[in-house]
C-alpha cells in the first residue's frame, strides 16, 4: 500500500475538516472541524515522516497534539461561557465587538 | 542763459547753509513746541470726563503757547545773520542700528519756522473757533485732544532734522486727519470717508518709505544735512527716484493727481477740521517736502519736471470740479486742490519757484482756513446745511461772515492789493520763465496757470455769490427745516476777522522789498531773477482780465439771474466734475476692482489648493477607511474564509516559485 495514499487521506479530512469550519454555526462543530484539520495535518506530517525516514515529522505531531489539546481546553470554555451568557453556541450570535 | 544759467540756479545749493548750534534758551528748549500739544492732548485723552468742563480752553493754551514759543525763536533767529539762521538742535541719539546712526533733533530754519508760525497761529485761532462751533457736541473734550495731537504731529513733521523723523510726524498727522474725518463716525458715510483717506494716505506714504530705503541703500543716512551733503555724488537715476518717490508721497498728502480723490470726501470731518488739516496746513505737507528736498530734485530736472505737470494737471482738475460742485465745503476742498496744484507746480519749477510756493502756501493758509470757518459759520447759522443752492442773500443776515468771507474771496482771486496777488502772479510770472532747451515749458504751464486763475475767479464767485447774494432760496419748514440765519458768536467770529486781516494784508506786508523770499533763502537758495517768455505787465494784465472774465461770468449767472434750486442736468463736463471727473470710479475701475478680484482668486486658491490638500488627505483616509471596514463583517465563518484563502494562495506563490 503507497503512502500516497495516506496523504490522499489526509487531504480529504483537512478538506472535510475546512469545510464543516466554513459552514457550521454551531460552536462546538466549528471546533470538531478545527480537530478534523489538525488531524489531518498530524497524519500528513506522519506519512512525510515516514517517507524520508527521519523523526522530525512525527516530534512536530506530538507538539501538534499538545497545542490542540490546550486549545481545546480553552475553546470549549469560551464555547460553554458564550453558551451560559447568550444561550446560543452560534459563531455567527458572537458580533458584540463589531459594532 | 544756457550754461550760465543752470550753474546759478545750482549755487545755491553747492554750498549750502551749514547748520549752527542753537543759542538762547528758546532755541534750545524748541522741543516744548512739539511737546505742549502732545501732553495736553495726552491729558485730555486720559482724564475722561473730569476734564470736560476745561478741557477745550486747555486745548487753546496748548496751541498757543506753542505760538508764543515759536513766535521766540523767530525772534531770535531775525536777529542773527542770514548765513546763521540754520540752525540744528539735538536732542537724543535716537537709532544706531549698523551704519545708520540717526540723531532725533530738530531744524531750526526759515522754512520750518514759516510752518511753525502758520500751523501754531491759524490752529490757535481755530481752536478758538471750535470753542463755540463744537459746544453742543458732547464729544468736544476728544475733539481738542486730536486738534492738539494734530499740531503737535505737524510740528514734528516741519521741524524733524531726518526724513524719519518728518515720517513720523507725517504718520502721525495722517492720524490725526482719520480721527478727526471720522470724527462723527456713528454716521458710515462718514467712517468710510476717514478710512478712505487713510487708505489713499498710505499709499503716498509707500512712496516716502521707498525714499527712505533708497537713501539708507545710497547714502547711508536719512538726516537732512549728511542726504543734501551727498545728492552730489549719487547718479541720476539714483536721484531721480527719490524725486519720484517724494512725489508720490507728496501727492498722497497734498491730495494731488492721482491721489486726490480723498480730499473731497474728507470734508466729512467738523469744519474747523476742514479749516485747519485739509485747507491750511496738513495737505501743504507735501509742498513741504518737496521744497526741503530742493536739493534732490535740483539734481534730478526729470523728477522736478514730474513735480510741475502734477501740480498743472491737480490745478486744473481741482478747478474744474470745484465749477460743479454744490456742496460749499466741497468746492472749496477742490479749490484747496486746485491752490496746492499752484504750489507744487511752482515747487516744481526749481529756485524761482520755492520761495514763492511757500509764499502762496501761507498766504493761502489764512485766506482758505478764514474761507472754511466762514462755511463753518454758515452752516452754523443754517442748521448745517452745505448744499449752495439752498442758500442765497445770507449777507444781510451774517454780515461779518459775509465781510471776511469775501476778503478771502478777493485774496484767493489775485485780486490787488490782498495776500493771495502778491503769491500767485509770482507763481504764473515763474511758470512763464523759459526753461533752457525747452521752452515750450513756459508756454504750456504758464497757459495753464493763467486759464487756471481765470477759472479759480470763475468757481470761487460762483460760491460767493450763491451763498451771499442773489434772492433767497432756504430750505421751508415743509422741506424739513425752516431757516432763520443769524450771526455766529463772538468767539467764531474774531478768527474770521483776524484771518480776514492777514488775508488783506499779509501778502502786501511781506513782499515789501520781497522781505518773504529774502527770508528763506538760506534753505531755497537764492534765485537769479529770469526774465518770463512775455513782459511782466502783459502777463499781470493777462491775468486780472481772465479773472475780471471769470467773476462776471459767474455775477450774471449766480447773482444777476435766479439760481436754480434743483441742480440742471449740465452738459457732459458738469456732470463729470460733478463726479469729480469719475475719479471714483477710475480707482475703482483701476485699483479696487483688480484688487478685489486678485483676493478672490486668492482666496480659492487657498480653499483649493491648500485647504484641499489637507481636507483631500482626511477624505481620502476615511473613504479607504470606509472600504476596509466592509470587510470586518463580525462573522467568524468569513473570517476563517479569508485565513483559509489566504494560506491557498501563499501555498500556490510557493509552489509557482518553486517549480
Amino acid at each position: 500500500m503507497s503512502l500516497t495514499n495516506y496523504l490522499v487521506l489526509a487531504t480529504l479530512l483537512f478538506t472535510i475538516g475546512a469545510t464543516t469550519v466554513l459552514l457550521r454555526r454551531n460552536g462546538i462543530i466549528v471546533f470538531m472541524g478545527v480537530e478534523l484539520m489538525l488531524n489531518a495535518t498530524n497524519l500528513a506530517l506522519v506519512t512525510f515522516s515516514r517517507i524520508h525516514g527521519n523523526l522530525q515529522g512525527q516530534v512536530f505531531a506530538f507538539f501538534v497534539m499538545v497545542v490542540a489539546a490546550a486549545e481545546v481546553v480553552i475553546g470549549l470554555a469560551i464555547i460553554v461561557s458564550i453558551f451560559r451568557t447568550r444561550r446560543s453556541a452560534s459563531v455567527d450570535d458572537v458580533n458584540l465587538l463589531r459594532n | 542763459m544756457s550754461v550760465h544759467t543752470l550753474t546759478a540756479a545750482r549755487l545755491p545749493f553747492a554750498d549750502l547753509v551749514a547748520p549752527v548750534a542753537p543759542s538762547g534758551v528758546w532755541q534750545e528748549s524748541a522741543w516744548l513746541l512739539v511737546a505742549i500739544p502732545l501732553v495736553s492732548a495726552a491729558i485730555l485723552l486720559l482724564a475722561g470726563k473730569r476734564s470736560n468742563r476745561w478741557g477745550h480752553w486747555l486745548g487753546v493754551a496748548a496751541s498757543a503757547a506753542s505760538f508764543v514759543i515759536g513766535a521766540l525763536i523767530l525772534v531770535s533767529l531775525l536777529g542773527v545773520p542770514a548765513e546763521q539762521r540754520v540752525v540744528e538742535l539735538h536732542l537724543f541719539d535716537w537709532v544706531s542700528v549698523g551704519q545708520l546712526s540717526l540723531n532725533a533733533g530738530m531744524r531750526l530754519d526759515p522754512l520750518s519756522l514759516t510752518f511753525v508760525m502758520l500751523v501754531t497761529f491759524v490752529g490757535t485761532l481755530i481752536h478758538v473757533y471750535s470753542v463755540a462751533y463744537m459746544e453742543h457736541d458732547k464729544d468736544r473734550r476728544r475733539f481738542f485732544a486730536y486738534l492738539n495731537l494734530f499740531v503737535a504731529a505737524m510740528l514734528l513733521l516741519v521741524l524733524g532734522n531726518s526724513y524719519l523723523l518728518l515720517f513720523v510726524g507725517w504718520e502721525g498727522v495722517g492720524l490725526a486727519s482719520y480721527l478727526l474725518i471720522g470724527f462723527w463716525n456713528y454716521r458710515t458715510e462718514y467712517a468710510v470717508a476717514a478710512k478712505k483717506a487713510f487708505v489713499a494716505n498710505r499709499v503716498g506714504d509707500l512712496g516716502l518709505l521707498l525714499a527712505m530705503m533708497t537713501l539708507f541703500a545710497s547714502v547711508g543716512a536719512l538726516d537732512f544735512a549728511s542726504v543734501f551733503a551727498a545728492v552730489g555724488s549719487l547718479d541720476s537715476s539714483t536721484v531721480t527716484i527719490l524725486g519720484l518717490a517724494l512725489l508720490l508721497a507728496a501727492c498722497g498728502k497734498s491730495a494731488q493727481f492721482p491721489l486726490q480723490s480723498w480730499l473731497g470726501d474728507a470734508m466729512a470731518g467738523p469744519t474747523p477740521v476742514s479749516a485747519l488739516i485739509h485747507a491750511a496746513t496738513m495737505v501743504t505737507a507735501g509742498v513741504y517736502l518737496v521744497v526741503r528736498s530742493a536739493p534732490i530734485y535740483e539734481a534730478a530736472p526729470n523728477a522736478q519736471l514730474a513735480v510741475v505737470v502734477v501740480g498743472a494737471i491737480t490745478l486744473l482738475f481741482g478747478a474744474i470740479v470745484g465749477c460743479a460742485k454744490d456742496d460749499m465745503k466741497k468746492a472749496l476742498a477742490a479749490s484747496t486742490m486746485s491752490q496746492i496744484g499752484y504750489m507744487m507746480l511752482a515747487a516744481g519749477l526749481g529756485p524761482i519757484g520755492y520761495a514763492f510756493a511757500i509764499f502762496h502756501l501761507f498766504t493761502h493758509g489764512f485766506f482758505k482756513a478764514g474761507m472754511f470757518l466762514g462755511a463753518g459759520s454758515v452752516m452754523h447759522g443754517m442748521n448745517d446745511q452745505v448744499d449752495m443752492r439752498r442758500f442765497g442773500g445770507l449777507a444781510r443776515y451774517m454780515k461779518v461772515t459775509w465781510i471776511t468771507f469775501g476778503l478771502g474771496w478777493l485774496a484767493i482771486l489775485g485780486v490787488p492789493p490782498f495776500s493771495g496777488f502778491w503769491s500767485k502772479d509770482k507763481i504764473i510770472e515763474a511758470a512763464f520763465v523759459p526753461v533752457e532747451g525747452a521752452e515750450w515749458r513756459a508756454w504750456v504751464f504758464g497757459t495753464v496757470v493763467l486759464v487756471g486763475a481765470g477759472i479759480t475767479a470763475f468757481y470761487m464767485s460762483r460760491l460767493f455769490f450763491m451763498t451771499f447774494h442773489g434772492e433767497k432760496r432756504w430750505t421751508t419748514a415743509a422741506e424739513g427745516a425752516e431757516q432763520h440765519p443769524h450771526e455766529s458768536p463772538r468767539l467764531m467770529t474774531w478768527p474770521m476777522i483776524v484771518l480776514a486781516v492777514g488775508s488783506v494784508a499779509l501778502g502786501g506786508l511781506l513782499s515789501i522789498n520781497s522781505a518773504f523770499t529774502t527770508w528763506l533763502e538760506p534753505v531755497t537758495g537764492h534765485a537769479e531773477h529770469h526774465e518770463p517768455v512775455l513782459p511782466v505787465p502783459v502777463i499781470m494784465a493777462a491775468t486780472l482780465v481772465l479773472v475780471a472774465i471769470g467773476l462776471f461770468l459767474a455775477w450774471r449767472q449766480y447773482a444777476a439771474s435766479t439760481v436754480p434750486v434743483v441742480a440742471p442736468a449740465g452738459s457732459l463736463l458738469t456732470r463729470a466734475a460733478r463726479r469729480d471727473l469719475y475719479q471714483d470710479e477710475v480707482n475703482d475701475l483701476a485699483l479696487v476692482q483688480p484688487g478685489a478680484y486678485l483676493t478672490r482668486s486668492l482666496v480659492y486658491g487657498d480653499r483649493q489648493v491648500v485647504d484641499g490638500a489637507v481636507t483631500g488627505i482626511a477624505h481620502g483616509t476615511v473613504g479607504l477607511a470606509e472600504r476596509l471596514r466592509k470587510l470586518q463583517t463580525g462573522y467568524v465563518r468569513s473570517y476563517a474564509a479569508t485565513m483559509l484563502a489566504g494560506v491557498v494562495v501563499l501555498l500556490v506563490v510557493v509552489l509557482v516559485t518553486r517549480i
